[in-house]
């Protein structure tokens, strides 16, 4: 079964899955903390509206794990507040 | 005591109407919307004196920049997110750098603070490198437009000062000498006052007219884009140096130049583009194109950033790109208090201050200070007429 | 972008759901003109029809297929016929869908309109700008979950029903194993129906609204029979999974700390207000909540298309017997005029296409789709009397419950700003506390924010862009015109 990275665990993944839904799929349900109070967040709306499943994925912060395709050798890691590094 | 209708509750409003209770006058402001609905709310907050050559405008900025600190001692800096933040005017190439370089000699000659910069990067490290300099202006500061109005005109509520929102001023009421003893809203209603402030900013002509001393203030379409929240990458206030000459420019078309600078809220604010078509709401794709085209040029990290808003203002200007403060010499009772174009946050308390002197004869300000500013008064536009 | 790249003028339909897949249909049939449809999605379908992306490797056995998902689809014939039609469009070089492609804008130019999109079909850090002309635009943009805080509404397995409905329809995963479903509207039947079906436990469907409330409707339902059967189907599976259906309660707190792990439910009185003295603690993994849903007007209102109410007083586009806009040349089809189901906006687009090739007014099958668009509205406006937001929705908010999630913005900040500080909408409340300000732009806590401000039917957020872009890729359609 092909399989992507979430940190340091391996996601198996039916093609055609979302990250998302890979992840809710192992019973991973939330994959972020929240910028200012450093809350767990996953899927809410599951359809890209909400914007509160955003996960780092391949090193590009914030994109919508309801919407991003599950593939193969994917880098997919958590994101904590903004996905950003401060200075 | 003096009874004083403000004609808007944006920033310049609610800024008069903060100094005019505060100086003992009773005062009712109008708003044919909410507080802060119309530019305020869709500006970046500036408070600069960074983009101003010396003359009436730059010492009305110093002017409301003393009083932008004491707003924030007697409000509470947090509550207005007012930030001494301080800005960065950089330069691509030496020519540039030069042309900046005289543009701040002359600043400094006129009392602002404005330090020569050899590498931006120091002071902002997320800049692209090979800039050829900067200067830093120190002075400069932010504000939240939304917040600041409010909280002023709250303040302004708490000496007794009354605020009625939706009601827009369809006329003026004049006695027998022609002096206007009040105004006449779309309610029908009519509000008696012995002086009336015009502070509708980009309504501003309209209402002028509407009161019998009509004033040319005219709109300018800008754009201000609005990133994803992030944590600080950018410090200060940065433009490029092409800002100072849009700033005072006077052509038609579109000039663009991108001023980049975090907010509070951690996202990034890009402005501003400036456009002469009336009143179209139409979003310019291009335009907005070229504002993320200057930014991320100056700041390589934003080409992954996510844009989240663009909004949409409508800049209020005079044809000689001054606002236009003081009584008009036409219709006694009328004071105007508008047209500051881009820099209305900035000089708002500034202009609070010299409309309570200009309407309680005296007030805040001393003469010598006041006389500073006879190149704002409305007369320039009557003498041309 | 060069006007060469340019497909060729014709029409775009912006959503590839019920209502833009009617239209490109019938527009193939009917006309001559080429069409494109763009969607945000990996295949046609939309929300309703909703797919697993299609297979990279059609023989890999471990991937998801659609014929899998059957079951929880209503109507997929339908689907087929219309998806077929525009594959045949395709191959005959008439028609191209645009999968993964995000619409952002769209701005009126010389002769018709520029849709800007972001193509997202590379993956995250390879998206594209793209812009497409169009003669004609159809906006079939749709709906999304309209949400409601409570207490523990943030908790990661805290969903939208078609958070949970879209999880089980393109990704096959049923979330639970216990799993609470409430809010109001009939689409929380299918909801339950299709996860208990997958194996689900559902503790419950905790609908807000008495059925008795459709006794009012009878003529509205009676001229619907196939709603009622729908309806009545769905209702068999909940009582074959043994699935209680709880009507007058809701949902008024989640609770757990990482996760949430039970609610609490609470039975309605006669004004609608949740009855403390009936609460009950239930142990769930996963709940689903969904108020109605709110139409996409985004597109719309920026080129300034004249709105209007719908029954539960939500603005909707405007159009005219033609599915017309104010707008010259642009058309508006299926949930942005108004949220009524699919079978409602494949009517709505077949109209839409009809108008656009200049179909006669008075041809049988004209007359036919009018019918059935005013027999399906009134449906629609039966259904949303039927199942209003309950008076006390907001009872069980918290000064510290999260209102806006991605500004977390609580309930208690939102209610100073409007009773102390005079803000009287959505939009007041957002420039004084940030509440909408964030990733989604209001979209989530719009409309309670717009409720606890005493309105609730204002008039909708102005989002000149539709959907995030990175600044990369607005700035090279500079570099490239340069």
């Amino acid at each position: 079964m092909s399989t992507f990275r979430f940190d340091d665990v391996s996601i198996p993944f039916r093609d055609g899955q979302s990250v998302g839904a890979a992840l809710v799929a192992q019973g991973i349900l939330s994959w972020r903390t929240t910028r200012l109070e450093g809350r767990p967040r996953g899927l809410f709306c599951g359809i890209g509206i909400c914007f509160d499943c955003l996960v780092t994925v391949d090193g590009v912060p914030s994109q919508r794990a309801c919407l991003v395709r599950a593939r193969d050798g994917l880098d997919v890691t958590t994101q904590e507040g903004s996905g950003y590094a401060a200075e | 005591m003096s009874a004083v209708v403000v004609v808007g509750a944006g920033i310049v409003g609610a800024a008069c109407a903060h100094s005019l209770s505060a100086a003992g006058a009773e005062v009712i402001v109008l708003d044919r919307g909410s507080v802060a609905s119309g530019t305020t709310s869709r500006g970046e907050g500036n408070i600069l004196v960074s983009d101003k050559e010396p003359g009436a405008e730059l010492e009305l900025a110093r002017l409301s920049r003393d009083a932008w600190l004491e707003v924030g001692e007697e409000l509470g800096r947090e509550t207005l997110e007012l930030e001494e933040k301080g800005g960065v005017v950089v330069a691509a190439s030496p020519e540039a750098l030069d042309a900046l370089s005289s543009f701040a000699a002359a600043q400094r000659s006129a009392g602002v603070t404005a330090l020569d910069v050899a590498e931006p990067r120091e002071l902002e490290p997320h800049l692209r490198a090979g800039l050829a300099g900067g200067v830093l202006y120190p002075e400069d500061m932010q504000v939240q437009p939304v917040l600041a109005a409010a909280a002023m005109l709250e303040a302004a509520q708490r000496r007794g000062a009354r605020f009625v929102a939706g009601a827009d001023v369809v006329a003026g009421v004049r006695d027998a000498s022609g002096r206007l003893t009040g105004v006449r809203t779309s309610a029908g209603e009519v509000i008696g006052a012995d002086a009336v402030v015009n502070a509708a900013g980009t309504w501003g002509a309209q209402v002028s007219e509407r009161l019998g001393g009509p004033v040319p203030v005219l709109p300018r379409r800008g754009f201000i884009l609005v990133t994803e929240p992030l944590p600080p990458m950018v410090r200060h206030k940065v433009y490029s140096a092409d800002y100072v000459a849009n700033v005072s420019s006077s052509e038609a078309g579109l000039e663009t130049s991108c001023v980049v600078e975090g907010t509070r809220g951690g996202t990034i604010l890009i402005g501003a583009s400036r456009e002469r078509v009336g009143f179209d709401t139409t979003l310019d794709v291009d335009v907005v194109s070229t504002l993320a085209s200057q930014a991320t040029a100056l700041f390589p990290f934003l080409e992954r950033v996510n844009l989240l808003r663009v909004y949409r203002g409508f800049r209020p200007y005079c044809p000689d790109h001054l606002p236009v403060i003081g009584p008009d010499p036409r219709v006694p009772g009328l004071f105007h208090a508008c047209g500051h174009e881009g820099a209305g946050i900035g000089l708002a308390p500034g202009t609070g201050r010299l409309i309570a002197h200009h309407v309680l004869g005296g007030g805040p300000l001393a003469p010598e200070v006041a006389a500073r500013f006879t190149a704002l008064l409305p007369d320039r536009f009557v003498q041309e007429a | 972008m060069p006007l060469s790249d340019l497909p060729p003028d014709g029409v775009v339909i912006v959503g590839a759901g019920p209502a833009g897949l009617a239209c490109a249909a019938t527009l193939l049939d009917q006309g001559d003109t080429f069409v494109t449809v763009l969607d945000a999605g990996s295949g046609a379908g939309g929300q309703y029809w909703r797919q697993p992306a299609p297979p990279a490797d059609s023989s890999d056995p471990g991937a998801l297929r659609p014929d899998a998902m059957r079951g929880l689809h209503h109507d997929l014939g339908t689907f087929a016929e219309l998806r077929s039609r525009l594959e045949a469009g395709q191959a005959a070089g008439r028609a191209s869908l645009l999968t993964d492609h995000h619409v952002w804008t769209v701005v009126a130019a010389e002769g018709g309109h520029v849709v800007h999109a972001v193509d997202r079909s590379g993956g995250p850090g390879r998206e594209r700008a793209v812009e497409l002309r169009a003669r004609h635009l159809v906006i079939a943009t749709g709906a999304h979950d309209r949400s409601l805080p409570f207490p523990g509404w943030d908790l990661p397995g805290v969903l939208t029903a078609g958070g949970l409905q879209a999880l089980l329809k393109a990704g096959d995963v049923a979330l639970g194993p216990r799993v609470a479903v409430g809010g109001t509207g009939p689409f929380l039947l299918p909801v339950a129906a299709g996860l208990a079906d997958r194996g689900a436990t559902v503790v419950g469907v905790f609908e807000a609204n008495s059925p008795t409330r459709w006794l009012r409707e009878l003529r509205a339902v009676a001229a619907n029979r196939t709603k009622l059967a729908e309806g009545a189907g769905y209702a068999a599976t909940l009582l074959r999974r043994r699935v209680p259906v709880r009507t007058r309660t809701m949902i008024v707190e989640a609770h757990g700390r990482e996760r949430v792990e039970a609610v609490t439910v609470a039975r309605l009185d006669a004004s609608g207000h949740p009855r403390r003295d009936t609460h009950r603690r239930i142990e769930v993994d996963a709940v689903g909540v969904g108020w109605g849903f709110s139409p996409q007007l985004d597109l719309a209102v920026t080129l300034g298309c004249a709105l209007t109410a719908d029954a539960s007083g939500t603005p909707v586009v405007q159009v005219d017997e033609w599915q017309r806009t104010s707008r010259s040349g642009v058309s508006a089809a299926g949930e942005a005029c108004g949220v009524g189901g699919a079978a409602l906006a494949v009517a709505e687009g077949r109209l839409a296409a009809r108008g656009i090739v200049g179909a006669s007014a008075s041809d049988a099958e004209t007359a036919g789709l009018r019918e059935e668009v005013a027999r399906l509205r009134a449906f629609a406006a039966a259904m949303h009397r039927a199942h209003p937001v309950p008076a006390g929705w907001a009872d069980a908010l918290r000064s510290e419950t999260v209102v806006c999630r991605c500004e977390e913005v609580s309930a208690g900040t939102v209610r100073h700003a409007i009773a102390e500080r005079g803000a009287t909408d959505a939009r007041q409340v957002k420039q004084l506390t940030r509440a909408g300000m964030g990733w989604c732009q209001g979209r989530v806590c719009g409309h309670a924010v717009e409720l606890l401000a005493g309105g609730g039917s204002g008039s909708p957020a102005e989002r000149l862009v539709s959907t995030p872009l990175p600044l990369g890729v607005l700035a090279s359609r500079k570099s490239r015109a340069m």
